[in-house]
């Protein structure tokens, strides 16, 4: 059996590889070490999800009919009997309620699309705290970023298909945003609905884009993006052993393939779980389009609020002033233009360039393939953080209304606070990250030169008490000293010897007040000069008592240890 | 080797950083599985049993398909029952194969971590003359460089491949934009004696039925008889709020003396800011809330903003009351309504649309 099984593989393995030379690949993949950490798994997540999505769209596909044709419901569902609707929200009903698995697979694919956002997020995240993203991996970024803003489209015109009345206020938005382009705005939302909103011929086109264009697009990208990653080979935290030329880890086949392939099955099994208990987006209650009504605490999915958030956040008067300016008799709408496209475009556009922005201030043109532990880079760490903090705050302006009525506060002043917290905020968690990342190296250094405090406690002769240290470990230390120690650039002055300016000056001093910004405040690894130093004064300080003392404080240790293990053995033999 | 050895220095000592020597890999610590047999032999059960677990989800999710009734097609309930099961028995299907596979990789597959170098991704410098000689030749073969350079072929190709895509962007843009009459956003269905009509049912409202406090959801009467799109083309426009006030609260606006009626006022239901429904009226205050973006109106002083993004007042309908006391328009908006846009103050009826769409 096992026999006919091998010269069966061996002669197909045989036949593919005489056609295209597969083997090279397979000795190449087969092995391939990737390093082990659970961060590592947060882009996998966001991969498996698109996998599901996937999964279940090819399976809504066959119920979803996307026409803004209309018809009066005629289905089981009582309490939207003989309501005039689209095909679009009919056949939502449909699969929702007479299709056995259909509501199952649309509440799968609508869970997965937010796990999917937000998996992509939290890895953006984890890339961007650890400099993951530094060279040779800044092209891999923006593939990356790119799949977060195609994410973004792919989540909005999903959720606008049903055309239900919540998602059709959210087009209805959208065609206010667009209008607010200055020059073409009107004759935009005119190219996109086919005429004036809501039209008939929006569900049919942002279906195309949403089954085909959107999702092409990604898988095209996620492709390059695992291309990137392997020709790269994945980045490794830092440890023992690991170096920027080396990677240490466990091979593709058989781990990866049954822990990351495990893993798939562990995403899809409990997308499967929340989507068959939770319910998501019951269009059945809101009812179809109508640009009549509109309820209280309407908001987008999670991953649009922060828009949201701008546009409810900028104020239509400032100070007395408007910020809707009509100019020769032309009407600039900044009240909308500022929100919805200007801040989330220097928003993106930031996180888009930011490898670079960092590696003018460092300078170092190396490969870097481990990471960085965040506290040992104070400045990104506190970037990162304030604009999370920019982003929440946006998140939660974005459904003000709940969080007004959640927390019994006044919604407008709520705003207010909000309208003054986007500008502090994000600079006060940035100064406090920068402090405390500061703080943690501070306590790294005093961990290697001191070691960790073990909690006894030791009486001298002459009456001094002291907590006795135990030294780091050669791995425990290594971590903590090892980190890239940048210092700020040094730049050629601006004239040379005769007097002659130089071509480039000026970019060089950005770049120099660049990297002040991020090194000028840091904190020196421990060198091994002061690593003995400390040692030296270990053991001379308090005099050989000490030392002695400490001696016995271990061997009490030890003895304390024995008796434990004494006790613990004795229970388990009763 | 030569060009790994000149871009290797920021790496020359790999085997120290700020002068401390790398330990080297941490010593790797055996699993139980690696030195008890027993303990393997557990592991292997335990793999065994979650992927039985997933056998059993998957019979699960078939049974709940064919097994359960669907009833006669119209019982929601029943569709339900079958949704959560087969749900249940993806789930475990799912989990069983990832939780088994995971294990067994934890516990009986290598873990004791292995080395591989990198390589610098920059190719080799012989690697990269040849890629330039190969183009350099490649363009003097085409003529585009080298001795014989046609100059004229790199020019006219450049603007055939710059201006080909037109002919299909052109046609394709130019169709999807329906009419291109954007002067349509100006004007609505409502005009000079056209009766106000409660949203959605289409009764008429009498003057009469309007009590001090109320709020009217008002549609133009005659929107129903239009074809569905029209109508919603027509109703995303058209939508107002009416709603009555005690004369003395009510600041008249100068120049709409006479667009209300003892107190009864008519507003554009369309916010001036991104177009939301403006739904939410607040009786006491005289408030008009956007429920998407906060706009607050004022509707006894003109619907002028006192709070939020918009900035101009909602567009007021002017009313009267006919002989036979039923309310009607006095005329059109007299102002686009809605969000704002460009040309918003510009032009009549033939606002110049024919340059955007070329």
């Amino acid at each position: 059996m096992g026999a006919t099984l091998n010269s069966a593989a061996s002669g197909t393995a045989n036949y593919v590889d005489e056609r295209t030379s597969i083997g090279g690949f397979v000795k190449f993949f087969a092995r391939k070490l990737f390093p082990d950490h659970w961060s590592f798994m947060l882009g996998e997540i966001a991969l498996y999800s698109f996998i599901v999505l996937l999964i279940s769209g090819v399976f809504l596909t066959a119920f979803f009919v996307p026409s803004m044709e209309t018809v009066h419901y005629e289905g089981p569902f009582a309490t939207m009997h003989d309501v005039e609707m689209t095909k679009a929200f009919e056949s939502t009903l449909v699969t929702s309620f007479e299709v056995p698995g259909g509501l199952l697979m649309r509440q799968t694919h609508h869970w997965s699309a937010l796990l999917f956002l937000a998996s992509i997020m939290v890895h953006m995240c984890r890339v961007f705290f650890t400099g993951a993203f530094r060279k040779p991996r800044e092209l891999n970024w923006l593939v990356g970023f790119t799949l977060m803003i195609l994410g973004l489209a792919a989540g909005f015109t999903g959720y606008s298909l049903p055309d239900d009345v919540l998602s059709g206020n959210g087009l209805r938005i959208i065609d206010g945003v667009i209008k607010g382009v200055p020059l073409l705005g009107s004759h935009i939302s005119f190219w996109l609905f086919g005429g004036e909103f809501p039209g008939t011929a929006l569900i049919p086109r942002i279906f195309t884009a949403h089954i085909l264009l959107v999702p092409g697009l990604i898988l095209a990208l996620i492709a390059l993006h695992l291309f990137l990653v392997f020709l790269h080979k994945h980045t490794q935290y830092p440890g023992g052993g690991r170096t920027h030329r080396n990677v240490v880890g466990l091979p593709l086949f058989p781990v990866y393939t049954a822990k990351a392939g495990g893993f798939f099955f562990v995403v899809f099994g409990i997308i499967a779980l929340v989507a068959s208990v939770f319910t998501i987006n019951p269009v059945w209650n809101y009812g179809p389009y109508d640009p009549s009504p509109v309820s209280a605490g309407t908001q987008p999915d999670w991953y649009i609020l922060f828009i949201d958030g701008l546009l409810r956040m900028w104020p239509g008067w400032l100070f007395g002033l408007p910020t809707e300016w009509e100019l020769w008799g032309y009407t600039l709408s900044l009240n909308i233009l500022i929100p919805s496209v200007i801040v989330p475009a220097l928003f993106f556009g930031f996180i888009a360039l930011y490898p670079w922005i960092e590696s003018w201030a460092t300078g170092d043109k190396g490969e870097k393939h481990v990471l960085d532990r965040p506290r040992n880079v104070p400045v990104r760490t506190g970037i990162g953080v304030g604009m999370i903090v920019f982003y929440v705050i946006l998140v939660l302006e974005g459904s003000n209304d709940i969080v007004a009525s959640l927390f019994h506060l006044s919604l407008n002043d709520l705003t207010i606070f909000f309208q003054w917290g986007i500008f502090i905020l994000p600079v006060l968690a940035f100064w406090i990250t920068k402090r405390l990342c500061l703080g943690l190296q501070r306590k790294d250094r005093e961990l290697v030169l001191h070691g960790h405090e073990t909690g006894t406690i030791v009486r001298h002769e002459h009456g001094e008490y002291v907590e006795v240290h135990s030294p780091l470990d050669d791995e425990e230390r290594w971590v903590r000293v090892s980190f890239d120690n940048h210092k700020p650039l040094e730049i050629a002055p601006e004239r040379n010897d005769r007097g002659v300016a130089r071509k480039g000056y000026r970019w060089d001093r950005f770049k120099q007040r660049l990297s002040r910004f991020y090194y000028e405040e840091r904190i020196e690894p421990v060198t091994p000069e002061e690593l003995e130093a400390a040692h030296h004064a270990h053991s001379d300080a308090p005099s050989a008592h000490g030392l002695a003392d400490a001696a016995d404080a271990k061997g009490a240790n030890e003895r304390l240890d024995d008796e434990w293990e004494e006790l613990d053995e004795g229970a388990t033999k009763k | 080797m030569s060009a790994a050895d000149k871009n290797s220095s920021p790496y020359s000592d790999l085997t120290s950083a700020n002068g401390h020597d790398n330990p080297g890999l941490p010593h790797h610590r055996p699993r139980r599985a690696d030195v008890d047999k027993k303990a393997g032999k557990r592991a292997e059960r335990q793999t065994a049993l979650l992927f039985a677990i997933s056998i059993i989800g998957t019979v699960i999710a078939i049974w709940a398909y064919f097994g359960l009734d669907i009833g006669d097609g119209g019982d929601v309930a029943a569709i339900q029952q079958i949704n959560m099961w087969i749900g249940i028995g993806v789930f475990l299907a799912m989990i069983g194969i990832g939780l088994g596979a995971i294990h067994w990789a934890k516990t009986l597959m290598r873990d004791h971590e292995m080395v591989e170098e990198r390589h610098e991704l920059r190719s080799s410098d012989e690697a990269r003359a040849g890629a330039i000689q190969n183009l350099k030749d490649g363009a003097e073969d085409s003529g585009l460089a080298g001795v014989e350079r046609r100059g004229l072929l790199k020019g006219t190709l450049i603007t055939a491949l710059a201006i080909a895509p037109l002919s299909v962007l052109v046609p394709q843009i130019g169709n999807m934009g329906g009419d291109w009459n954007v002067s349509k956003f100006r004007h609505t269905i409502w005009g000079p004696g056209v009766r106000l009509a409660r949203d959605p049912d289409g009764a008429l409202i009498k003057a009469s039925d309007v009590t001090i406090g109320s709020v009217f959801h008002v549609i133009p009467d005659g929107l129903h008889e239009l074809d569905h799109a029209a109508m919603m083309n027509e109703k995303a426009k058209s939508v107002v709020l009416l709603v009555r006030l005690d004369p003395k609260d009510l600041t008249i606006q100068q120049g709409r003396e006479d667009w209300s009626f003892d107190g009864i006022v008519a507003y554009s239901k369309i916010c001036t800011h991104v177009g939301c429904p403006v739904a939410l009226y607040e009786q006491q205050t005289h408030h008009l809330l956007c429920p998407c973006h906060q706009s607050t109106f004022d509707v006894a002083n003109g619907a002028k903003v006192v709070f939020g993004p918009a900035k101009r007042p909602l567009p007021q309908l002017p009313i009267a009351v006919d002989d036979d006391g039923y309310i009607v328009a006095q005329a059109d908006f007299d102002e686009p309504i809605g969000p704002s846009y460009w040309d918003r103050l510009k032009g009549g009826d033939d606002t110049a649309v024919e340059e955007e769409t070329r």
